[in-house]
Formats: structure tokens, sequence, C-alpha cells
């Protein structure tokens, strides 16, 4: 079918107009899902969150950056002759037939209260602010739930062999949206365990940037005072001048 | 197999058969096309920027910037009515009393929150949504510092000024160029993994409009990184930062001398109201993307609906140029799943090349993002040289192929995993074909006046980020506003700190007389109350259910009256 004749058009995450009432269109277009249970037609190219607007749900929780960055629309679904429980995010999941739904605004987890000057970046930190951690039975039910696609096993198993580093690299695209933590059977927060072991890597383990020290020790001694002193100030044609004046370099180093 | 329709294929044959020459280009210099010069910029900005059509912006009618001239769709919301009523509440008795109010729990409010634990005091935290959710948590690209040895401070200045048509404030730039550095440890000492080479050295991008490369960044989730270390310490201060959540100011508090002295928070579970008393009051509520301001779509977090102009416009704190929009040249325009994503600007810091239906480079792929997005709207409607997509859009093709091609296999996978990740979703690889993209509306440029310690024309009340303006003039660079929050929401922390302090012990008698005030203001201009604000909530149900609701719907606030 040539797409250009779908007569109910998808207003995408940010139309304001949304489109006719489900009862007014030709059902072919439509398809049936189970929102807490009841079930709506929805246009079949939405989204999770653009169906339900869709149907007139109004979004106070279980919504956020509509982008796939921020983890607050966490969905749990199963299909139907399936007994699969599946995981997606809302914003970025496309409506299934027959799909059975329910968003879980935020997971509440646990998450150890620390002071990360006061660590160690290795494996002492972990066993003491998340010691079940230890149990996990390898099983890959968080890999599984993980609609950001990270091995999160892997980087639990990192962890166990002590490499927080590897572990940080791994989860690094983690949005914590509590998914893999509502599946564990040995009841962990990977996610936030995860982010302990990324800190402690940004703040210990990675590396210090020489650059970086050179360029405050140089801004403490007031190097640049003067010269930004004297941009500002100069008179607006003076500036504008200076400005097509100056010569692009981009070099890495 | 390609991801776009049958009848886009030709056109993307021809950006096939250009790319070699293009990449040949790119390898010997930098100046892929010529960059324009400032009356070239004038041109296509007048001709084509929403911002330059006629009906872009209006006067506004009454308040502190009676009389300037604003965005449309802005003055619409700011000669809103109130949606309160003053006389329905008990300011007497206080259901949080601390010393330091923050309202947005975004980057700067989380930022400026540290600060307040870190001196000792106590604050609110209280937020639309959950803590962390907002426009922070979305950027990709990267924070600009001057870190690099042939880069500094001043050229920094000087790329941001001239970014913003001159027409920042110049003390802000300078605090805001000058402390990049210190943000860039800061950030490293809370954890903040920002990407490094081989040899230990900050990796740096070019972004348009930038003189160097100067852009930091965590691959392309940046602000994703940046925003959940800075939840995460936040947290770790449960004995002096109070979290509210699903709690959005509705008005400020303001005390007996006419000074910020708390809000009025609105419980959207419960739908009572919240009563905080503050010494000092910190806005960091964000933009207003979701305005959707001339119908534009937007990369803007579900919350960006001005909530903090408005209430600070109520309580009579002076906004500036509030009338500049920013349209990110870059948003996602097929598959229409995604329409309006933010694609970083990261993708042409890397190489990619923005390219029309013949394949041809149209403009040089980093100009300031307003030219650069009026040469994109140039090259879609007046040359009618953009891509026709089945929703009836049309956008031009930002060439991402190229960045492997000039940097090996698998830069873009290990830069622009997210990139990757969100059209993998709906069947484009991006490491093969382009992308399809058009502007989109992207950053509030203006704000509430502030000055280099955050203070607002309103004693008592400050403001960091994106709800401030003066930092970025009428133009915003790339990278300036992760550092932009980051650097005012620190300022706002301690300079918050310093009032609560002086003002130790005193106590004050809240009231909502200014919301009384404002009112009468907007009768007295014969404006009919037609509408209600701060809005909280975008509105994005079928009009067709609302149709059928009971009686009273208020569109405007999203509530029933």
């Amino acid at each position: 079918m040539d797409e250009k004749e779908v007569e109910v058009k998808a207003p995408g995450p940010d139309s304001q107009a949304g489109p006719a009432c489900p009862d007014d269109k030709p059902k072919e277009n439509l398809i049936p899902v189970f929102i807490y249970g009841k079930r709506f037609f929805v246009p079949e190219s939405f989204t999770i969150i653009t169906a339900m607007e869709y149907v007139g749900f109004q979004f106070k929780k279980a919504i956020g950056c509509r982008e796939g960055f921020c983890g607050a629309c966490a969905t749990i679904y199963r299909l139907e002759g399936d007994y699969k429980l599946r995981t997606g995010l809302a914003c970025q999941t496309v409506v299934e037939p027959n799909m059975y739904l329910v968003q879980i605004p935020f997971t509440p987890a646990v998450k150890a209260i620390y002071d990360i000057a006061q660590l160690k970046p290795d494996i002492s930190a972990i066993q003491r602010y998340y010691p079940e951690m230890f149990r996990c039975v390898a099983c890959n039910t968080c890999t599984k739930a993980c609609p950001q696609e990270i091995e999160v096993m892997d980087y639990i198993q990192e962890i166990k062999r002590g490499d927080l580093a590897k572990a940080a690299d791994l989860s690094f695209d983690c949005i914590m949206c509590g998914l893999c933590a509502v599946r564990c059977p040995a009841e962990m927060v990977q996610y936030n365990i995860a982010l302990l072991a990324r800190r402690l890597t940004g703040r210990y383990l990675l590396p210090r940037s020489t650059h970086l020290e050179e360029r405050l020790t140089e801004l403490k001694k007031g190097k640049f005072d003067k010269t930004v002193e004297e941009l500002m100030g100069l008179s607006p044609d003076e500036l504008t001048k200076r400005y097509t004046e100056r010569d692009l370099d981009f070099k890495v180093f | 197999m390609s991801g776009y329709p049958e009848y886009m294929q030709a056109s993307l044959e021809k950006v096939k058969a250009t790319r070699p020459a293009r990449l040949e280009k790119a390898r010997k210099g930098r100046e892929v096309v010529k960059t324009m010069t400032l009356a070239e910029r004038e041109e296509v900005l007048s001709n084509f920027h929403p911002d330059y059509q006629p009906d872009a912006r209006k006067p506004i009618r009454i308040g502190p910037n009676k009389g300037e001239e604003m965005t449309a769709r802005v003055v619409d919301l700011l000669e809103s009515y109130p949606s309160i009523d003053p006389d329905r509440f008990d300011l007497t008795r206080s259901d949080y009393d601390t010393d330091i109010l923050i309202i947005g729990g975004g980057g700067g409010g989380c930022m400026a929150a540290i600060q307040v634990a870190n001196a000792g005091l106590n604050s609110v935290l209280a937020t639309k949504l959950r803590v962390g959710d907002s426009n922070s948590m979305m950027s990709q690209g990267g924070m600009q510092a001057a870190v690099n040895p042939h880069d500094s401070p001043a050229i920094h200045y000087l790329d941001a000024m001239g970014g913003g048509h001159f027409d920042n404030k110049p003390e802000l730039v300078e605090a805001l160029t000058m402390d990049g550095p210190m943000i860039a440890g800061y950030l490293e000492e809370l954890g903040v993994m920002w990407d490094k080479d081989s040899e230990a050295r900050l990796m740096t991008a070019a972004g348009g409009g930038t003189s160097r490369r100067r852009m930091l960044s965590c691959r392309d989730y940046t602000g994703a990184e940046i925003q959940r270390v800075l939840r995460d310490e936040v947290k770790n201060h449960p004995d002096k930062i109070t979290i509210v959540e699903y709690s959005p100011a509705v008005e400020l508090l303001l005390d007996d001398k006419g000074e910020a002295a708390g809000a009025l928070l609105y419980n959207m579970e419960t739908e009572e109201y919240i009563v905080v008393r503050a010494r000092s009051v910190i806005m960091s509520t964000g933009g207003y993307g979701r305005l959707h301001i001339k119908g534009f779509a937007t990369t803007n977090h579900y919350g960006a609906t001005a909530d903090g102009l408005v209430m600070a416009y109520h309580a009579g704190a002076k906004l500036l140029y509030m009338d500049s929009v920013q349209f990110h040249p870059t948003g996602a325009v097929y598959p229409e799943q995604i329409l309006g994503f933010l694609i970083t600007e990261k993708v042409r810091g890397l190489g990619g090349q923005p390219v029309n239906k013949e394949g041809e480079l149209f403009v040089f792929p980093l100009e300031p993002r307003d030219v650069e997005a009026a040469s994109f709207i140039r090259e879609s409607t007046k040359r009618g040289l953009g891509i026709e997509t089945p929703a009836g859009r049309v956008g031009v093709w930002l060439d991402s192929p190229l960045i492997d091609l000039l940097s090996g296999p698998g830069t873009i996978q290990t830069a622009l995993p997210a990139m990757v990740r969100q059209f993998k979703r709906f069947g484009i690889d991006i490491t093969e074909e382009p992308m399809l993209v058009y502007p989109t509306l992207h950053y509030q440029n203006g704000g509430i006046e502030i000055n280099t310690d955050t203070e607002t024309t309103l004693p008592g009340l400050y403001a960091a980020g994106e709800v401030s303006g003066g930092v970025h003039g009428r133009n915003r660079l790339m990278g300036n506003s992760v550092l932009d929050y980051n650097v005012f929401g620190y300022r706002a922390g301690h300079a918050a700190v310093q009032r609560a302090k002086a003002l130790s012990g005193r106590k004050v008698k809240l009231s909502l007389d200014h919301v009384r005030a404002f009112r009468a203001e907007l009768e007295d201009a014969g404006i009919p109350e037609t509408s209600h604000a701060p809005i909280l909530i975008p509105e994005y149900r079928n009009p067709e259910v609302l149709k059928k609701h009971r009686k009273n719907y208020d569109p405007f606030i999203g509530r029933f009256l």
C-alpha cells in the first residue's frame, strides 16, 4: 500500500493536532491494544505513548524526554498467545496487535548513600553498598530485559571480577529505566550498581587530563584575565572585526 | 537493505555518487564549502529563519517588559491569566520551611542543590516529574570548555559573542567561558566519564560557530552522563536536600518587602497545593520547546512548558531576548515516529554533511545554528531541493556514512551509539545510509535576565540554565547550554546561600498579592480571560476524545475547572 494514502496520519510525538477519533476511521488502520487491561483501538504505526494519547490519556508520570534518553517510560507488556513478559520504552516501542501493557513510572529500588570522595575504586565499594550483587545467578534475565540492549549480566560479572572500568564501559548507555532490577531474580539493582562503578571510574580510574590541569593552573594565575577584559571593552564594531578575522584552527592538539 | 521507501532511492543514489568527491575534499581541509560572510548570514536569516517572518513577534501589553516585542506564542502565554485564585490559600502556614527553594530538577537545579548542601544549608528541590527528567538529560553532543593548549577562554568568548550576534551580556559570557575548565574538572571529580584519547587527553570536537575543537563529550550521552551523576549526588544528601517530585511550582510567593520567599507547588497526583517558605529561591525550570512555536516539532522534554518564565513574570522579574527562538538544524523528519528527535550536531562535528536531493553539499556544515537552520529551510522551500516524506513533510539528507569513511570504520558506532540505536529501532542503519533532517524547535535563547551571580531583577530570585537570558544573546552555540546550566547552577547555589545566611532568622509574611496585581493589569489592558498559565503539561490528547469530555475542561491548564 502506498503510504501516502494512509488516512490516519501519525501525529508524531510533537504534533499538536492529533488524528481523528477512532470511531470515524476505517478499522483497517487501527489495531487493538490493552492498556492497563482495557482494550482500545490505535493506529498501527504509533508508539505506545502516542497511541495512549490518541485514545485520550494525558501523561502526568511515566513520561519524559520522548526520545529514549531518560528512562521514565519503562513499560512491561505481553503479546496475545505468548506467556513471555516483554519490556520496552513506551516512547520507542511501536504498538503491536493485542499488546497488553502497563507502565512502570519508577522503580522503588534501593540506592546507596555514599561520599564518592571517601571510596576506593575497587570491589570493596560495591561489597559495602550492594552486597546482594554477589547473589547473581547469571541467568541473563537482566540483559534480555534491557531496552538499550546493554549486556547487563556481563557488566555485573566484570564488577564481580573487580574490573570496574570494564563494567563502566559496558554499562555506559544505561538510561536507568529500572527494568533490569524489576526482572532480576537475585533482587539486585543493576543500574545503581553500574552508576557507582561509572562514578568511581570517572573519578579515580580514568587518567586525569594534563591539559586540563595546566589550564586550571593558568586560570588561577590569571593568564586570560587581561585578554578577556580587553575583548569586553571593545566597541561593537571592533568586536565584530575581531570576530570575523579570527582564525579557524581545528587541529586536535 | 534500505530503510527508506522506493521513491527516495534515486536521490539516495545521487548522495552515494557524490560522496567520494566530498570525502576527498573533507580529507584535504576544513572548508568543504566556503563559510558565509556576515552579510550572507543576514541574507539567509532574514529570508528564511522563522524568527524573521512578519507574524513571528508582537509587543507584550503587560508586565515588566511591557511594550517590547517578543515571540508571539510567548506573548500569548505571558498574557494568560494566573491559574490559581490567590484568595483560596492560607499562607500563614507552610508545608515546608527551608533555607533555599530550588524549582526544577534538571541539571541547573541539581548543580545548585549540591552547592547548597555542601555549604551546610537545607533546600527543597521541587520538580514537575522526577529529578533529572529534563532537557539536560537529553543533550547529546557535548559541553564547550576551552581546555586545549591552542584554545583559550578568550577565543571561546569571541565565538560565543559572534554566535549570539553580539547581543550576549559580556560579563555573563566571561563567567561562562572562564568557568568552563573549572566545571570540566568539577564534574570529573564527581565521576563524570569524559571521553579521553589514548594519551589521556580530553577529546574535543568542533561545533557550529566554534573556531576551535572545544566540545568535551561522553559519547553521545553527554547530558545523560552528567545529569545521572548530578542526580546521584543530589540523592546522596538526603539530610540536606528534600526532593519533592511530581509537584511543579505554579506561582512564586513574595514577602512583605516584595522579595521572593517561596512558592506554591501543585501536587499533580493528589491535586493539592503545597506552600514552601524559603529565604532564597532558585528558578531552574528550563525552556519552552513544548509550546511548539510556529507549529514546529521539538527536541524538548515533555516538561518544557516555560513555567518558570510565567511565574517570574507574574512576580515582576524582567525578561531578556524573548524575541529569539533557536531551531536546531537537524531534527529527524523520517521516520514519522521519531519526528523532531534531536540529531546531535556532533554528527556534523565528526564530518557528516548536509546534502540536498541532488546529492550536493549546499552549506558549510558548521555555520552557527540559526544560519544552518535557515539554509536548510531555503534548500527545502525556495530552491525545491528537499526530499519529501510519505507524510508530506520535507527535509534534507545528513550524510552520516561519511564519518566512517573519514575516520575509520566503527567511528559512528563508538561516537554516536545513541543515534545508531535510535534509527536502528526503525530499520535505518546510519553507518550505511544518511538521515533525513529538518530544523526543529530546540532552545529558548532568552529568558529571565540575570547578572553573574544569577540574581534576577526580583530580589531573592535567582535563575540558572535555559530559563535565564543574556548568556547566549540571540543564538546559542552548541555545547554552551550544558556549560551554562553547570556554571550558573553552581553560581546560583553559592549566591542563594549567601542571601539565605544573611537573612537567617528573619520571619516573613508570605503573599500572593503580585498575582492579584497581575490579574488586575490584564483586566485593565482589556485582555480577555481565555487562557491560563503556567500550563505545566502539554496537550497531546486526541481532540476528538476531548470533545466527548465532561464540560468545563480547560485545555490551557490541562485540567477540569
